[in-house]
């Protein structure tokens, strides 16, 4: 199930970051800040689901961690997007992350205690995997404007960080 | 660096036979620590400063640690002479080390 929405979004970053793709293909900076501002509002609704359901103090203390730093990219993101005049723009994308975040909420909805826990960790870990593959092969490189391109960087590190984290989380709730 | 020169002096004038402590500061920026490798005394202080929007913290596997709120610092005063190899928790790929000798 989760294996499934990830390899869908897999596929779907492979193919716009696919070396046959036209240049004009290209994410555009309005559409970049729109997929790195939503994957980071999808995090947070993922946390917020993880602190309304989760007793488990890792587990709760991992999801204020991602709903502190998310926020703060974003206040980032959107202080940038105002200074540069960008209008964050919809997009396949953007489309695409919201749909397979909604379905993953759907179905971590129905599981409680361990089994929400173990879910949503390992949700996250593949979610931070995903969102780092697509800044590193695509947005990153992708980004004309530099200051866009400093805030990707950073938030590339803030997102590796969080993997790790995830990760550490995961292997102590074995 | 120089400004260590006059309190050493001085020290020595007064026959403290006991250098000055110092404070060493650690930059974070974008997620890295720097200087990433510190060398220090027991009774220095290191105080990082976190130029970040983001909290981080200085932690030693299984020993100390610090908690450094966004846009602000934090100071530890080192007790002990160790070899110290600390991350953030919050970001794990944030690495440092303090080593610390004896006075």
């Amino acid at each position: 199930m989760l294996i499934r929405s990830t390899a869908t979004l897999a596929a779907l970053f492979l193919f716009d970051a696919a070396p046959q793709v036209q240049a004009a293909d290209k994410p555009t900076d309005p559409q970049i800040a729109h997929i790195a501002y939503t994957a980071g509002v999808l995090d947070v609704e993922a946390a917020k689901q993880a602190l309304k359901k989760s007793k488990n103090k890792e587990v709760i203390d991992f999801a204020k961690d991602m709903v502190r730093d998310h926020e703060a990219v974003n206040v980032q993101a959107l202080d940038l997007v105002k200074k540069l005049k960008v209008t964050p723009e919809d997009n396949a994308t953007s489309k695409a992350l919201t749909k397979a975040a909604a379905e993953e909420r759907a179905k971590l909805a129905k599981l409680k205690g361990a089994a929400f826990d173990k879910a949503y960790v390992d949700n996250e870990v593949a979610y931070h995997k995903q969102v780092n593959g697509a800044l590193e092969t695509l947005l990153i490189p992708s980004a004309s404007n530099a200051e866009l391109k400093g805030l990707l960087e950073t938030g590339l590190k803030i997102f590796q960080g969080h993997e790790q984290h995830a990760e550490h989380v995961a292997g102590m709730l074995k | 660096m120089s400004q260590r020169y006059p309190w050493i002096a001085l020290a020595l004038a007064i026959g403290a036979g006991q250098a000055r402590a110092d404070t060493i500061q650690v930059t974070i920026d974008k997620l890295v620590f720097s200087p990433a490798v510190v060398e220090a005394k027991v009774g220095d202080t290191i105080v990082w400063v976190n130029k970040d929007a983001f909290a981080h913290t200085a932690t030693v596997k299984g020993g100390w640690e610090v908690m450094i709120p966004p846009k602000k610092s934090a100071s530890l005063t080192l007790k002990t002479a160790e070899t110290a190899d600390y991350f953030c928790r919050f970001h794990p790929n944030m690495k440092g080390r303090l080593v610390v000798a004896s006075r």
